[in-house]
């Protein structure tokens, strides 16, 4: 059976909104802090209430130039604008946000395999309150009542729109992943998905490959991690193209993401889209970060995730993508420190990736490079290098002071030798077999013997140290 | 003993009045009048007792509580007072009391001002006659056969009717002039941006302004200077200091060039009466006969603006007044859902100009119409920004009538809604320009009733449309 | 305005706009407003008319721009004081009836 998938593509484009990472809110005192009891951080602001005015968060603007560079947009006079709708954790009724010129727009992002995602604009918005349902059963449509919570209410959001470049659910989580990297490296967003600091909507719609046209697509929402972007993705590009083939028409709608049933469900279609009335927000004044401004800001960014990751690359001699895991934890640094000191790209990599999984702790670039050239010196097997660097995360010093004190240097020597000799004592027919015998057998003998050892040493001895003393016994 | 506030402040300041004496002599006219005239929604008389013990306690300690010592004040009840309710005469708002104070109300406190009472005015600031209020009209204390004009109609027959010898109000489209003009006061609209609107419930926040009404042009400016000057809490306050308008009061207006605005004067709008139209070229020969230079000026746009205002204003309080949804305070009609909630509440709670304007706002600004209605009007608001400007590269002041007619009967005008917008139509285009204009009484009409002239000054142009004010004011006396 | 000229906006769109800003209207006002608005409308015939292609809007009256506060917490106000000021409230939260749907 061929999957009704074959031959179809699947068009993503992602809308993210991360919290900005300021004291205060948008456009009020209050402070910007997740959590707290219900209502403690509001002011007449923050809760709409009547005579109240927005003033602008310079913070914020100074975050939003910051992740504008960082996907290399253009800053450009912008202004606020209202968009209408009722809500209750809405306090106005009124979304302030920015609309047909944002203060970011046409930039792009490179993906760890170097797949670069255009970045359509990011504009300045206020986050809504919080409701929670209580009573029925605790969803929207039992009978109860509503709480609100206006804490969240004016904490400043970036709303970030990428292009429909993406083609695959991996594409997409590596796209979110990235941006979270690049929020959290500015410092602009902690980009907590778990906590709702970072959301995401997405856009989906399918083509037979070779299409130049888009097909219609729809929006998905409540999508609260990447495990669920990609199940989300994967559903609903399924759900198109089994409606397409089955001859039916996609209604372009927004649909509502259902993690228990993992499927969407439609939330409302274009036609009863809500007319949100959108004007220039009468209370505020046009913004128009002055040149000066935006070059202290772009002064003072840090070296961005994909940039490291191309440092990195051409230090080990790797593609990207290779590089992809140190940088997500930080370790690029140290890695490019260690092969600077002349360690072995190939074992740094292969340990930051595999062994060092909870940061690096005490270990420094200079001892990292030491105990990789213990290890491709043949002075330690792979399982004590493992061993070594557990204790050097742990409180540092020197590799060959901690293999000593492990007990892994005589090993390598008197002792194994002295271990594979009352080996060859008590098994001489093996023994025999492995001087004397066919390919097969030898290739056979040599494995019970090192075998053998492994299980005396728990694993310590080099493999192919002991190999090396066996040949050695043989009179190879 | 005199009535103005600065004799009332000097007095004080001086100990030579005290706060508490000054204050019961207004709270008997107060006594007297009110159940006549109405122009209250909440009479203050404790807290304004508390205030004027307080200043007369600072003033026995040696201390100045400021340029509006002991002067008591009419707030229009759409500022902001805390713990005190605001109500914007909509049931909507019944009972609410702000947890803040507007930043007016704390420049006044800070000056000593001490606050009779919350006035009347039409629902949310909409209204030309106060007969739009959820709680009864005001009518002019002149002629209580009359309206006072309005929405700031409460502020304005305070002051007419000896109530406070000051009051502030909110102008919108001509809501301070316009019920100073019937009623026979100064009421001013500073330059958008001079005076800090938080705390202003918002009925249309590109053109709202608060501004002083006196019985004279000192007293008004006295207030003035008062509430003037930057705020940081409003981004759209303009960041210098207030104007120095008293001091300059005096300098006349020899060598002025004044135009006189011919589009308000009949060759433009229709329905300015003739009597109306007699006072401002009495006053422009005043002016002329003061020093200044007088002309007839032209700012053409200025025939669209009352069509490009009732787009723009009401797209504006469309979305102001969508959070009177009976979630966070005020009125709640109760029902199975909150969409059904804040559907009852809102219908329960506005009145029904209050409705009109939001209908017409949201169509305004609703998919489809943006583009012919409300930015069709922004695109007029830069023509009439555009004429204004040139007509001031030729005049320092233009003078127009306040209001087309003097103050009419209650009933008169509320039958077609298009009727009431139309007496807006000498005031609304200095509020679409931003710019600072005011109403000063010039004598009376045929009925005997005060009629207004009105000055225009381009923005911050305060000093020189004061100064002019005080010798129209001067030439009559 | 005549009986038989078309109004310059219909009931239906009324009624639709009366939805999107949750007000209930009676037939009667219904009828009321369709003919108000038209006349408004009608009245704003004039600047529908002109030609101002090359006009920019002007939203603001001030030349201001880039006004904006230092990222400093101030002081919460009273939850105790808003939330008396509130229809309803439980739990330090504002109380309203079952919400139908998700935000738009």
């Amino acid at each position: 059976m061929t999957d009704i998938m074959e031959g179809w593509e699947t068009v993503i484009g992602l809308e993210v909104h991360a919290e900005l990472a300021t004291q205060s809110k948008l456009f009020s005192s209050s402070r910007n802090e997740f959590g707290g009891e219900p209502n403690t951080h509001v002011d007449p602001v923050s809760l709409g209430l009547p005579g109240s005015l927005p003033v602008l968060n310079e913070q914020a603007v100074e975050l939003a130039i910051r992740v504008g560079l960082a996907l290399n947009c253009r800053t450009q006079p912008s202004i606020f604008a209202r968009k209408n709708y009722f809500y209750p954790d809405m306090p106005k009724d009124f979304q302030i946000s920015q609309y047909d010129l944002p203060i970011c727009a046409e930039g792009w992002m490179e993906l760890p395999d170097g797949m670069r995602v255009g970045i359509t604009r990011a504009h300045l918005e206020e986050d809504t309150g919080k409701s929670t349902h209580m009573g029925g059963g605790g969803r929207i449509h039992d009978a109860g009542y509503t709480l609100v919570d206006y804490n969240r209410a004016g904490v400043p959001l970036i709303e970030i729109v990428g292009e429909p470049d993406l083609r695959t659910p991996e594409d997409a989580k590596a796209y979110v992943a990235e941006l979270r990297a690049i929020l959290v490296a500015i410092g602009a967003s902690d980009g907590k998905m778990e906590e709702g600091s970072m959301r995401v909507d997405c856009n989906v719609s399918v083509r037979r490959i070779g299409d130049p046209e888009f097909g219609t697509r729809c929006e998905i929402k409540n999508i609260n991690s990447l495990s669920s972007l990609g199940r989300a993705i994967e559903y609903e590009a399924r759900r198109q193209v089994d409606l397409v083939t089955s001859g039916a028409r996609i209604r372009q709608e927004t649909r509502h993401w259902n993690e228990d049933d993992g499927r969407t469900h439609t939330l409302r279609s274009k036609e009863e889209a809500t007319d949100y009335r959108y004007f220039p927000e009468p209370d505020l004044v046009p913004l128009d970060p002055d040149q000066a401004w935006i070059d202290r800001v772009r002064a003072a960014l840090p070296m961005l995730p994909s940039a490291r990751r191309h440092r990195l690359a051409e230090a080990a001699g790797v593609g990207t993508e290779t590089c992809a895991l140190a940088v997500t934890r930080g370790l690029d640094d140290l890695a490019v420190a260690a092969i600077a000191a002349g360690a072995d790209p190939a074992r740094v990599l292969v340990h930051v990736d595999n062994n060092l999984a909870d940061g690096a702790g005490a270990l420094t670039a200079e001892s990292f490079a030491a105990l990789i050239a213990l290890e491709t010196g043949g002075q330690l097997s792979s399982t004590q290098t493992k061993a070594v660097l557990a204790e050097l995360v742990a409180r540092g010093g020197d590799p060959s002071a901690i293999a000593a004190e492990l007990g892994f240097e005589a090993m390598a020597t008197g002792e194994l030798e002295a271990l594979i000799d009352r080996l060859i004592a008590e098994n001489p027919e093996d023994w025999a077999g492995f001087v004397d015998g066919d390919e097969k057998t030898r290739k056979k003998k040599s494995g019970f013997f090192t075998g053998q050892i492994m299980r005396e040493t728990k694993g310590q001895a080099d493999g192919k140290v002991v190999a090396a003393i066996m040949e050695s016994r043989a009179g190879r | 003993m005199s009535a103005r506030a600065r004799d009332i402040a000097a007095d004080v300041r001086a100990g030579r009045r005290s706060a508490v004496d000054v204050l019961e002599e207004h709270l008997a006219r107060i006594a007297e009048r009110e159940p006549e005239i109405n122009a209250f929604n909440l009479v203050l008389a404790d807290e304004a007792r508390a205030m004027a013990q307080a200043v007369d306690a600072a003033v026995a300690a040696g201390d100045d509580p400021g340029p509006l010592a002991g002067v008591p004040v009419a707030l229009k009840d759409n500022l902001c007072t805390r713990g005190i309710p605001t109500t914007c005469s909509s049931r909507i708002l019944e009972g609410w009391r702000p947890p803040y104070d507007a930043t007016v109300v704390e420049r006044m406190r800070a000056a000593g001002a001490v606050f009779v009472g919350k006035t009347n005015m039409d629902e949310f600031a909409m209204g030309s006659s106060t007969e739009n209020s959820a709680f009864g009209p005001t009518r002019n204390p002149v002629a209580p056969d009359r309206v006072p004009g309005g929405s700031s109609g409460g502020s304005a027959a305070a002051v007419a009717a000896g109530f406070a010898p000051l009051s502030l109000g909110s102008d919108t489209g001509g809501s301070i002039r316009q019920p100073a003009a019937l009623c026979g006061v100064v009421g001013v609209k500073p330059t958008y941006g001079a005076v800090s609107r938080y705390g202003l419930v918002a009925f249309a926040s590109s053109l709202d302004q608060i501004g002083p009404f006196a019985a004279d042009v000192a007293d008004a400016a006295l207030l003035h200077e008062v509430i003037g000057g930057h705020d940081p809490r409003d981004s759209t306050s303009i960041p210098e200091p207030a104007p120095s308008l008293l001091a300059r009061l005096g300098e006349g207006v020899a060598g002025l060039r004044v135009g006189v605005l011919k589009e308000l004067c009949g060759e433009g709008v229709e329905g300015i009466s003739p009597d109306v139209l007699a006072r401002t070229r009495a006053a422009a020969d005043a002016l002329a006969a003061a020093g200044a230079v007088v002309e007839e000026a032209s700012v053409p746009a200025a025939v669209y603006g009352l069509s490009a205002y009732y787009l723009i204003a009401p797209a504006e309080a469309s979305s102001n007044l969508a959070r009177y949804d009976g979630v966070r305070f005020g009125l709640r009609v109760d029902a199975a859902t909150t969409g059904e909630m804040n559907e009852l509440t809102r219908t329960a709670g506005f009145g029904a100009e209050v409705k009109r304007r939001i209908m017409l706002g949201t169509y305004a600004l609703s998919a489809g119409y943006y583009d012919a209605y409300y930015g069709k009007a922004l695109k007029v608001r830069t023509l009439i920004a555009r004429d204004f400007a040139a007509a001031y590269e030729r005049f320092d002041l233009l003078l127009s009538p306040t209001s087309p007619t003097t103050a009419f009967r209650l009933g008169d005008k509320t039958a077609d809604p298009m009727v009431m917008y139309l007496n807006d139509v000498c005031t609304i285009p200095s509020n679409l320009a931003g710019h600072p204009s005011m109403s000063v009484p010039y004598g009376t009409g045929d009925d005997g009733l005060p009629i207004g002239v009105q000055l225009l000054a381009p923005a911050q142009g305060e000093a020189v449309m004061y100064r002019a004010a005080a010798v129209l004011e001067g030439g009559l006396s | 305005m005549l009986p038989d000229m078309p109004e310059r906006i219909s009931r239906e769109e009324v009624a639709h706009v009366a939805r999107l800003a949750r007000l209930r209207l009676t037939d009667d006002e219904l009828d009321a407003f369709t003919h108000q608005l038209g006349d408004v409308l009608a009245h704003a015939a004039d600047v529908e008319a002109l030609q101002l292609d090359d006009v920019p809007p002007m939203s603001h009256p001030l030349p201001l721009k880039n006004v904006l506060r230092p990222d400093v917490v101030d002081e919460s106000v009273d939850r105790a004081e808003v939330l008396a000021a509130a229809p309803s409230a439980e739990d330090g939260q504002f109380r309203v009836p079952p919400v139908l749907g998700e935000a738009p």
